[in-house]
């Protein structure tokens, strides 16, 4: 268990964080959010080890990190620009850094293909790094920070600079490690963070502005709902039936998106979901899809910060 | 250990780039050219031993010129590269990551003075001179060299651009071989004996130049190596703060 206890951190008379507070588990993973100069980066580098706090303690199951550095070893940081000794072959760099989390020669031999397969660096274990493209240091990048198989593991902003492809690639890669490791993530993407993380922890000036599921801050953020619904039938009397059913206050009509199929998005003042969805389903509407509307976190996103900026 | 582990990587990356080599063929150049001229050259007939103590005198010079340019890179190299991240974040202390730097560049300061190793035994075939003499002139060299690599990786700790580092890495290893002398010289009492007492050269070489293992020397040596390290640490362990 991780334990961050009101987290402040100056840099001179500059409070870049004051007063987070939150909790990990293994085999959770925790989206941080904010926006750029909000403090996602200082958090991270304080919970890395990397920069000690003004106040506040972090601790892994029980034991203070800037008190006790071996703690460290419980500990893998990807920073948003991979940290790599090009000259090195991927094996190579592998081992050093092993060995720099304190594990024995054996015990990295025994983990080196675990964390190949994870990391999906299968048929580059020799090649050096320098030769190999961005997505692929990313990758390398992983892989060091969870070689010593860490009980917490920092990703700041690991998607960045990927193209599509890689971006799905690692997003399979953060999910397959968020079953055996704490996994904290930062990004600025909102979708990529509604993708991938369990939580979310939204920050903004220093501070924790909220803290949740996707839906808990949607229902935090605008105490309802928006939805859209793709249902088999008629679209004139599926639109006139959510406009007539008491949880929705509004209703927009989308084109088609196949033969037969219908798209409405609607907006639910309170979180009432599974009584709309089990109506429509009653109601003979043959429900085929059901999206939360796309720019329904940026809307919460914004709110909160904006609040916070007030 | 893991200052080793540390010392092992950088050592390798000497020796796989080509910068390191570059700087020890120059310096290697500069200093069979040097040694050619003045102590080969020169008009007068020399006796072995004097042969010798020019030869110590000019590869000390090299060494800490090695040194200095080695050692340069070493942290700021890393500060450029992002890579400090790997050496912070892990179970090795700030004092670990300091000796590990200080132990590659030794590594190859002793590399480069192995590669003199041509010239005394010239001198040892065609004149007469004591190995011994030779070895602690060597272990003067050497520890000359330890004390400007402390100092190299000092002003790498300091400055995360490497030019910087090497430039007042230079304006100190000049300070301590030369300044350091000449200044001590045209002072007053006590400042010229405080002064002339951190001339690492003509204060605590020459005993090895003769031949000599002076205890204080070596003492001091090693102090001056430990108290450049220790500000390295601190300065390294200072940045988890800014």
């Amino acid at each position: 268990m991780i334990q961050v206890r009101n987290l402040t951190r100056y840099y001179g008379e500059f409070a870049a964080l004051q007063e987070v507070s939150f909790d990990l588990k293994v085999g959770e993973i925790v989206g941080l959010l904010g926006l750029n100069g909000a403090g996602k980066s200082t958090t991270l580098k304080v919970l890395a080890g990397l920069l000690a706090p003004s106040l506040g303690t972090v601790t892994i199951d029980g034991k203070d990190l800037h008190q006790n550095p071996d703690v460290r070893a419980k500990i893998g940081y990807l920073p948003e620009d991979p940290p790599l000794y090009t000259e090195m072959t991927v094996t190579a760099f592998l081992r050093h850094i092993g060995r720099l989390k304190g594990m024995s020669g054996d015990r990295i031999e025994a983990r080196l293909p675990e964390v190949i397969r994870l990391c999906d660096l299968g048929g580059r274990e020799h090649q050096v790094i320098e030769t190999l493209s961005h997505g692929y240091r990313k990758r390398v990048g992983i892989a060091q920070a969870i070689i010593h198989d860490p009980a917490l593991v920092i990703l700041d902003e690991p998607i960045s600079g990927l193209d599509p492809a890689q971006i799905v690639e690692m997003r399979k890669v953060v999910r397959g490690l968020g079953q055996k490791h704490a996994l904290i993530v930062s990004s600025h993407i909102l979708s990529e963070v509604s993708a991938t993380c369990d939580r979310i922890l939204v920050i903004g000036r220093g501070r924790l502005v909220a803290e949740g599921t996707e839906a808990e801050l949607t229902a935090h953020g605008t105490g309802g709902a928006r939805l859209r619904l793709t249902v088999r039938g008629d679209g004139a009397r599926f639109e006139a039936w959510l406009k007539a059913h008491r949880h929705v206050s509004a209703v927009s009509l989308f084109p088609a998106v196949a033969a037969g199929l219908v798209t409405c998005e609607v907006t639910l003042p309170a979180d009432t979901r599974e009584e709309l969805l089990g109506e429509v389903v009653a109601a003979g509407f043959g429900l085929r899809l059901v999206e939360q509307a796309s720019d329904e976190l940026e809307q919460i996103f914004l709110g909160l910060t904006r609040q916070t900026n007030r | 250990m893991n200052a080793l582990n540390i010392a092992r990587r950088d050592l390798a990356s000497y020796l796989y780039g080509y910068s390191a080599w570059l700087i020890i063929a120059a310096l290697l150049l500069c200093n069979g050219l040097f040694f050619h001229a003045f102590a080969l050259g020169s008009d007068k007939a020399l006796l072995s031993h004097e042969v010798l103590h020019d030869f110590l005198y000019l590869t000390w010079g090299f060494s800490v010129a090695t040194a200095v340019l080695l050692t340069m890179r070493s942290l700021a190299d890393e500060y450029a590269l992002g890579t400090e991240v790997l050496l912070r974040t892990s179970i090795v202390s700030d004092g670990q990551i300091v000796v590990g730097k200080w132990l590659a560049a030794m590594g190859m300061v002793t590399l480069y003075t192995a590669l003199t190793a041509h010239m005394p035994l010239l001198i040892y075939v065609h004149g007469k001179v004591s190995p011994a003499h030779v070895l602690v002139g060597y272990l003067g060299v050497l520890l000359g060299g330890g004390v400007a690599a402390s100092v190299g990786v000092f002003c790498s700790a300091l400055f995360r651009n490497q030019l910087a580092a090497g430039i007042i890495g230079g304006i100190v290893a000049i300070y301590m071989s030369v300044m350091a002398w000449i200044i001590g010289a045209n002072l007053d009492p006590p400042f010229s004996e405080i002064v002339s007492y951190t001339a690492l050269f003509n204060e605590h070489f020459v005993p090895f130049l003769e031949g000599r293992v002076a205890t204080g020397a070596v003492v001091y040596h090693l102090s001056v190596t430990a108290l450049f390290l220790f500000l390295s640490t601190q300065i390294l362990h200072g940045r988890r703060w800014e």
